[in-house]
């Protein structure tokens, strides 16, 4: 983004904060661009002529004769097909030492598709992994969270989950990647021979936390061109919508808005909706699914980023390790896809719903079962038979590892069915078990 | 002459505006951003200074953008074509919007005004009328609807003329009608509505003495709404609050229904728009969309018309009412409508209450839940608006301001459990904390031994016991072990279960255990009550669980049955069979 000619330039700042500078300015509209020092900042807030920016790259060592100028417009991206493969910072330049994208200049941060011309999402995006395909089925125009805590391998879950994707274009908007993980991600989809159908921006940990504050909107805008201008099935990545959320919450101190739960910003609510709700499925055959992850703090769902982020998404994907198997779990009972009965039984088979709920349910009953060892109580035979099946489960369907298809998964939870437990003890319709009952 | 302004400050959608003449608290204006039309809400005046919300992003706005004051509130077209239609919180049809995305100062026309309609009078000329008094009456699908003498004509007029029966446009004029200063005044079949002010027009407002049925068992069994009343449904994420509300919208027995998607998720709504018109309502065997009016405002649009839809989706359901009709109304979420009140409370610097939420919080709820309520009309005939909204409690925690402001507006409580809901037992209601007010009303009761049967409270209420007993069983179990207490509590639990999985559990995916109707409600009912009534005699504890388990397995599959068909009553003789020996 280069300065235009002719541009009054101001040089007098009245207050600075650690986010934010304000200076006495004419003509300057809201959510506009602004260069202060050197470094970019958009207009938060105008006070008759005080305008309050916010300056992206944090303001540390601006003097108050800094000169600022401003662009005229809100922070914009280049879209074409040229997109494709590159990898970008927040403000949608290159960092791959590539040349500048050439396409038509949109600003990011558009507005919302009309709630009646969206479609009904209604394909399945398998993933090979159970804890998901089985119980929490992805459909594409859906937006999904991995709830994780910041050991889980959810970097690695969801680069593999959208490798397998059958997509045209994956999306990655990395906010406050280790520089690890950013190479993790570049390693990835340059190993699978996919690096022309994906898009990253990318704003690392030793870049300032105010920056991601503008990776969604980028991100987006590139997928709403590929979605909406090109009808092709987008998958975005955000990773990881906390640390945004911590940014919002940083500004908006600053600016000392009085701060609801857990020192948010009121309109958290909003915000994060604003994001997620991109996730859409077009008339015209295009979609844009969202996969985000929110890290959480020791499995802490009510606080308010998680608790935020569960009532906008579609659902969300609980990881935990599991120590009776060993493994990295898709948790069965915390998890959820909303729109999994979109597909379950039609784009699968007909007894997919009713094996996923009489395993989770038989879960459960070895999870009280466990509770009842644990407080040293004798177990029937029927807990022993559960928490048996349990562990199987775990292994050979919950865990993230496995990469089977579908039907496969429920044959397996039939055989486990079979193995532990009698017809009666699953409740499953008596025309069910006909059919798939293995003897 | 109009007010107009100029633009002195930008916070988001708040805007403050210079004034140079009279503004109104709650008055519209139109902010002219290079030749697009923002509409905007005064909140706040302050010397000649009025603090607007503007209805959309004010991308772009700059000082100086000159405002125009339009001397009216936030109002809705009322009349006939509002059914089966789908409006943002501003009553713009969304439909009939061009593009892909919505486009900012893109308002559309709520109603159709091309279209003709086969008007019939019902006055008469010479008739003495007043607001809200039906004229005459066009069918609107099926429904036969009222065009009244406008909400905003304060005096007693004469009818003058009325239009012989015949094919009209919504603008066209109707009838003429004289005041008592002799002015004649012409009427049409649409007239407007400040959302923010409650339709009156009717004679009185009675406590609800009816019940309205859902299909849904525990709600109707266990803690049934009464016509014309007012619920809640609190619940964390992932608990089925939207697959309820749905329930109830495609169930109840309720003439229209209005659904007010309020900061929820768009993908919720275009299910509502793919689904509704291909199912039937159950009632008429007519599309379900045919009685449904959508209010859509979904969470990534502007915060601010969405705290106009719940007063939008409420005005509407007003005028339905004043027709004579049963109108359902629901809103989903009635937490996202405070929080964007909290939003704006916020910008405007105003000191918080608890959570951040306005000081008058409880106040604007119980007002609004105040409008809802079963009315007899001027003419006699009856109206009722019953009101169900769902609460998303921050972090699942039932002790936050909206949960506990709306609780001492609304009579009925269906609170939704993580536990429940984890363990995959839907609806996930809390049947030992929900409650019903509408089971101690005198008026209920009565029409509850009427419509199903004489003492069917008691039996309710036994029901209830039941179901705490089995809890507090439970609880033993686990402090003591399954050997460690009296066969008897194992009894209790297993007899709790069996109704809970028999009765509150339900399964709102299948075609038949979706919607149960109120006989076969009662017939379940006392068919569990009358194996609770039994004692056992079991030797051991899992003699006991396997024999409950097998008693549950079949009633299941009796719920997944058509009700009396040769299916069920096969499984009834199983059970039957079952239960002769212990």
């Amino acid at each position: 983004m280069s300065e235009k000619a002719f541009q009054r330039i101001y040089t007098k700042l009245s207050a600075i904060t650690k986010a934010t500078v304000t200076l006495e300015a004419q003509g300057v509209t809201n959510d506009e661009l602004a260069l202060v020092a050197g470094r970019l900042a958009q207009v938060v807030k105008i006070k008759d002529n005080a305008i309050t920016l916010q300056v992206f790259g944090g303001t540390e060592d601006i003097p108050t004769n800094a000169e600022v100028t401003f662009f005229g417009e809100p922070p914009t991206l280049n879209v074409s097909d040229d997109l494709a493969g590159r990898f970008f910072n927040a403000y949608g330049e290159p960092i791959d030492g590539g040349p500048a994208v050439e396409g038509e200049k949109r600003q990011i941060g558009g507005p919302s598709v009309n709630p009646y011309k969206r479609r009904q999402p209604s394909q399945l995006i398998p993933t090979g992994i159970a804890g998901i395909d089985l119980n929490n089925t992805l459909v594409s125009g859906q937006k999904i969270p991995f709830f994780a805590d910041p050991d889980q391998p959810y970097n690695q879950v969801m680069s593999m989950v959208a490798l397998r994707a059958d997509v045209d274009k994956i999306i990655l908007g990395g906010m406050g990647l280790t520089n690890d993980d950013y190479l993790f991600f570049k390693n990835q989809f340059e190993s699978a021979g996919a690096l022309n159908k994906i898009i990253s921006f990318v704003n690392t940990t030793d870049q300032p936390p105010v920056e991601r504050l503008l990776i969604p909107d980028m991100a987006l805008t590139a997928a709403e061109y590929f979605a909406v201008d090109k009808n092709e099935k987008v998958l975005v990545l955000l990773t990881d919508m906390t640390l945004y959320a911590d940014a919002l919450s940083i500004v908006s101190n600053r600016m000392d808005q009085i701060p609801s739960k857990d020192s948010m910003p009121g309109s958290l609510y909003s915000d994060l909706a604003k994001i997620y709700e991109k996730a859409v499925q077009l008339p015209d055959g295009g979609s844009i699914t969202i996969i985000a992850v929110t890290t959480l703090n020791d499995g802490d769902i009510t606080h308010a980023i998680p608790d935020n982020t569960g009532y906008i998404t579609e659902g969300q994907l609980f990881l935990r390790a599991d120590p009776d198997s060993g493994k990295v779990i898709v948790d069965p009972f915390r998890s959820l896809s909303r729109l999994k009965q979109l597909v379950q039984n039609k784009k699968t088979r007909e007894d997919h719903s009713a094996v996923m709920n009489t395993s989770v349910r038989l879960y459960a009953d070895a999870a009280n079962a466990k509770t009842k060892l644990e407080n040293g109580f004798d177990l029937s035979d029927y807990d022993l038979r559960c928490l048996d099946y349990a562990k199987e489960y775990a292994t050979r369907l919950l865990a993230i590892d496995v990469n089977i298809p579908i039907t496969e998964m429920l044959d397996t939870a039939w055989e486990l069915f079979s193995k532990y437990f009698t017809k009666a003890e699953t409740g499953l319709k008596e025309s069910l078990i006909n059919k798939y009952w293995k003897a | 002459m109009k007010t107009t302004g100029k633009v002195t400050g930008i916070i988001a959608n708040l805007v403050t505006v210079e004034v140079n003449g009279p503004v109104a608290q709650n008055e519209i204006c139109f902010i002219d951003l290079q030749g697009v039309k923002l509409m905007a809400e005064v909140i706040k005046v302050n010397g000649n200074k009025a603090s607007v919300q503007v209805f959309e992003s004010t991308r772009g706005l700059q000082i100086g953008d000159p405002v125009e004051f339009q001397g009216y509130m936030l109002e809705v077209t009322l009349g006939p074509g509002l059914l089966s239609s789908n409006f943002d919180g501003l009553q713009n049809n969304l439909a009939t919007m061009t593009g892909v995305f919505l486009k900012r100062g893109e308002y559309t026309k709520a109603l159709d005004e091309e279209k003709l309609w086969d008007f019939t009078p019902i006055a008469e000329v010479g008739q003495q009328v007043v607001a809200a008094d039906w004229l005459g009456e066009v069918k609107e699908g099926w429904l036969p609807h009222k065009i009244m003498v406008p909400f905003n004509f304060d005096m007693s007029y004469i009818v003058k003329s009325i239009v012989p029966p015949g094919k009209y446009k919504i603008t066209d004029t109707i009838a003429v009608l004289t005041n008592p200063e002799g002015e004649e005044i012409p009427v049409t079949m649409t007239q407007k509505w400040p959302v923010k002010v409650a339709v009156g027009g009717y004679v009185e407002k009675p406590r609800p003495f009816k019940v309205m049925e859902t299909g849904v068992r525990t709600i109707d069994t266990l803690n049934p709404i009464a016509e014309g009343g007012t619920g809640f449904i609190p619940g964390p994420f992932g608990c089925g609050k939207t697959v309820l509300q749905h329930a109830l919208a495609e169930q109840a027995d309720a003439d229209v229904i209005i659904m007010a998607a309020c900061g929820e998720r768009a993908n919720e709504v275009v299910e509502i728009f793919t689904e509704f018109p291909e199912l039937k309502d159950k009632h008429t065997g007519r599309s379900l969309m045919e009685r449904t009016i959508i209010i859509c405002n979904t969470s990534n649009m502007p915060v601010a018309a969405r705290e106009a839809s719940v007063y939008t989706a409420m005005t509407l359901g007003e005028y339905y009412r004043a027709m004579g009709m049963k109108v359902l109304l629901l809103a989903d979420s009635t937490s996202r409508w405070a929080q964007a009140l909290r939003e704006m409370s916020n910008r405007l610097e105003e000191l918080p209450g608890q959570d951040g939420f306005p000081v008058d919080l409880s106040a604007i709820i119980s007002n609004f839940y105040a409008r809802a309520g079963y009315v007899k009309l001027n003419n006699g005939a009856s109206g009722s608006i019953t009101f169900i909204g769902t609460v998303s409690p921050a972090g699942g925690n039932l002790k936050e301001p909206v949960t506990e402001s709306t609780k001492k507006a609304a009579r009925c409580f269906y609170g939704l459990s993580q536990n429940r809901a984890d363990k995959k037992r839907y609806p996930a209601v809390d049947p030992v904390d929900s409650y019903s007010k509408y089971l101690e009303y005198p008026e209920i009761i009565e029409y509850l031994d009427e419509k199903i049967e004489k003492g069917w409270v008691d039996k309710v209420t036994k029901t209830k016991f039941i179901i705490r007993k089995g809890k507090d069983a439970y609880e033993q179990i686990n402090i003591l072990g399954d050997d460690g207490v009296p066969m008897a509590y194992h009894e209790q639990y297993w007899k709790s279960e069996l109704i809970d999985f028999v009765i509150l559990q339900q399964d709102a995916f299948d075609d038949i255990d979706g919607c149960s109707p109120l006989e076969r409600q009662k017939f379940m009912l006392d068919l569990m009550l009358g194996i609770c009534d039994r004692s056992f005699k079991f030797d051991n504890f899992e003699q006991c669980t396997t024999y409950f388990k097998g008693l549950i397995n079949i009633c299941r599959q009796m719920n997944y049955s058509e009700y009396q068909s040769e299916q069920f009553n096969k499984y009834l003789n199983q059970l039957k069979e079952e239960l002769k020996h212990e």
